[in-house]
């Protein structure tokens, strides 16, 4: 579905990325995990061209290296930004309408399901996006991806700064949602991560320092003494 | 100052408010989206008042002439934003200003070297300047026309807004473009938008300017665009209600001091300016301005 081959992002002269490759097969979820600055984040960002990067992206057979980031989106690749970005000056409503922006025809439809799953924003429909708690926040954030009909999706940490009973609600979504849409998952929160993906990359100063089944890598005393607490 | 009077210059002040306010929103739109105040959108109302003129003078219709006038300074914006505003959008914010004022420069120029910097006659259609009376009030029509305008132009802006998906865009832009991109948005397309709505109305403002003060040249544009540029301050930079709430204070303000204070009237200019210390004194969002990172419409 997603292939990455060699990517390498530079801030200036230090190398946030050094040539790093990723593989997401259709139906599965795989997770990136790594520590605070690895490149986790500039990894999604790259794979979206909003930042600067040479190396190739491959999704759905095509090269989308070159594409501009709302290309990419339509073409159905929709990242969760990082800190979840809800347009907090535009109702709950209206931040589901912006990402059917470029699919209005079937909002109605779309919307519906959202609420469906997010019983907790229908009962918000009209508040500002910036009055949300934070679980609420992330719950607008998947939908609103959602409305756009994504053909995959890639989550940058989606458990910051929640209570661990609302990431528990979250990854479980999540996992619902990996039979239709295959997901790429960025998470600092390693354990959870690791349990609900089906593959995962450990990232390590801008390089992939291991890959393997995800149960292999929860297995695995390296990342358990790392990431996993021991 | 009796009723009479006080009803004059009411109106008066409304007219010149709705100038005032048309030139505003485009300040504190494209402040919206680009984070920019936008120096150059002052000469905009000039060349629509002057490409009217132009036109016009050809052998077009008056009305017409509004119109391609309208569309050519819709068409100026459109460049400014996409030869000069565009390369720059990553860069800092402070290059974006400089650049504004150089285009601002070079409007000015371009127009008096093409047209000559002698100030020309605006000759308006005689159905605009009539005159009549209710009871000892002198009511030139354009006094009743332009604000109604501008009021139906603000409630265009508002639908546009709050109702379409576009206008959505354009306040989401307000928090930041990189998510707007994210949900597939192209934002360049967007902020063209938002640069024809602001020019359209700044040359409506412009020609509205001409029609009242029916002598024009192409520096025109800098003090009254200075002055809607403090209105939008006064209103609060990011807020399309506040710039017109911002330009009426100023238009009101500005007749009936020099009306009851005519010893003062060299000083009208100051005014607007005046006001600009004393928000950014003690309220520098302005009346409607709501936190500026959070930018709302």
């Amino acid at each position: 579905m997603l292939k990455v081959e060699d990517l390498e992002v530079k801030y200036g002269v230090i190398s946030a990325l050094r040539g790093i490759n990723l593989n997401v097969k259709a139906g599965s979820i795989v997770t990136l995990i790594g520590a605070n600055g690895a490149g986790k984040t500039s990894t999604l960002n790259a794979i979206v061209n909003s930042v600067k990067k040479s190396g190739k992206v491959i999704f759905n057979g095509n090269n989308i290296s070159k594409l501009k980031t709302d290309k990419i989106v339509k073409s159905g690749l929709c990242l969760v930004p990082e800190g979840r970005k809800i347009f907090i000056n535009l109702t709950v409503h209206e931040n589901l309408k912006m990402g059917a922006f470029n699919n209005s025809e079937n909002f109605d439809e779309l919307s519906h399901k959202v609420y469906e799953r997010f019983p907790r924003l229908k009962q918000k429909i009209n508040q500002m996006g910036g009055t949300l708690s934070g679980g609420e926040q992330q719950m607008l954030a998947i939908g609103r991806a959602l409305m756009g009909e994504p053909r995959m999706l890639m989550l940058d940490e989606p458990s910051l700064g929640l209570a661990p009973k609302i990431i528990g609600e979250v990854f479980e979504i999540i996992t619902e949602l990996k039979e239709d849409i295959p997901i790429l998952l960025v998470e600092q929160n390693a354990f959870a991560a690791l349990q609900i993906a089906d593959y995962g990359y450990v990232l390590e100063n801008g390089e992939i320092s291991l890959e393997d089944e995800a149960k292999n890598l929860l297995g695995n005393d390296a990342v358990r003494a790392k990431y996993l607490g021991g | 100052m009796d009723f009479q009077t006080f009803l004059q210059q009411l109106v008066n002040g409304a007219s010149l408010g709705s100038m005032y306010a048309l030139i505003a929103i485009g300040y504190t739109m494209v402040y919206g989206v680009l984070r920019l105040i936008n120096f150059a959108h002052g000469d905009l109302m000039m060349v629509g008042a002057f490409m009217t003129l132009i036109i016009s003078e050809l052998g077009l219709p008056f009305e017409a002439s509004v119109l391609i006038a309208i569309i050519i300074t819709a068409l100026v914006g459109i460049l400014t934003d996409k030869i000069a505003y565009k390369p720059l959008r990553d860069a800092p914010k402070i290059s974006l200003l400089i650049t504004a004022i150089g285009i601002s420069f070079f409007l000015e120029n371009l127009f008096t070297v093409v047209f000559g910097g002698i100030p020309r006659a605006f000759k308006a259609p005689e159905y605009l300047t009539k005159i009549f009376h209710l009871g000892e009030v002198y009511l030139p029509i354009s006094v009743i026309i332009i604000p109604t305008v501008t009021l139906l132009v603000l409630a265009i802006v508002l639908w546009i807004l709050y109702k379409t998906k576009y206008g959505m865009a354009i306040r989401a832009l307000a928090f930041d473009i990189n998510t707007v991109r994210l949900m597939g948005i192209n934002a360049d397309r967007i902020i063209m938008i938002v640069f024809i709505i602001g020019s359209s109305l700044a040359a409506i403002g412009g020609i509205f300017y001409a029609i009242s003060y029916p002598s024009i040249d192409p520096l025109m544009g800098i003090i009254v665009g200075l002055k809607a540029f403090a209105a939008a301050v006064l209103g609060g930079i990011g807020s399309v209600g506040g710039a017109v709430i911002g330009g009426f204070i100023l238009g009101f303000t500005e007749i009936f001091v020099v009306a009851s204070f005519p010893e003062l009237g060299g000083y009208k200019d100051a005014f607007a300016f005046f006001f600009l210390i004393l928000v950014l004194l003690f309220k520098p969002t302005g009346i409607m301005g709501q936190d500026l990172e959070r930018g709302r419409f």
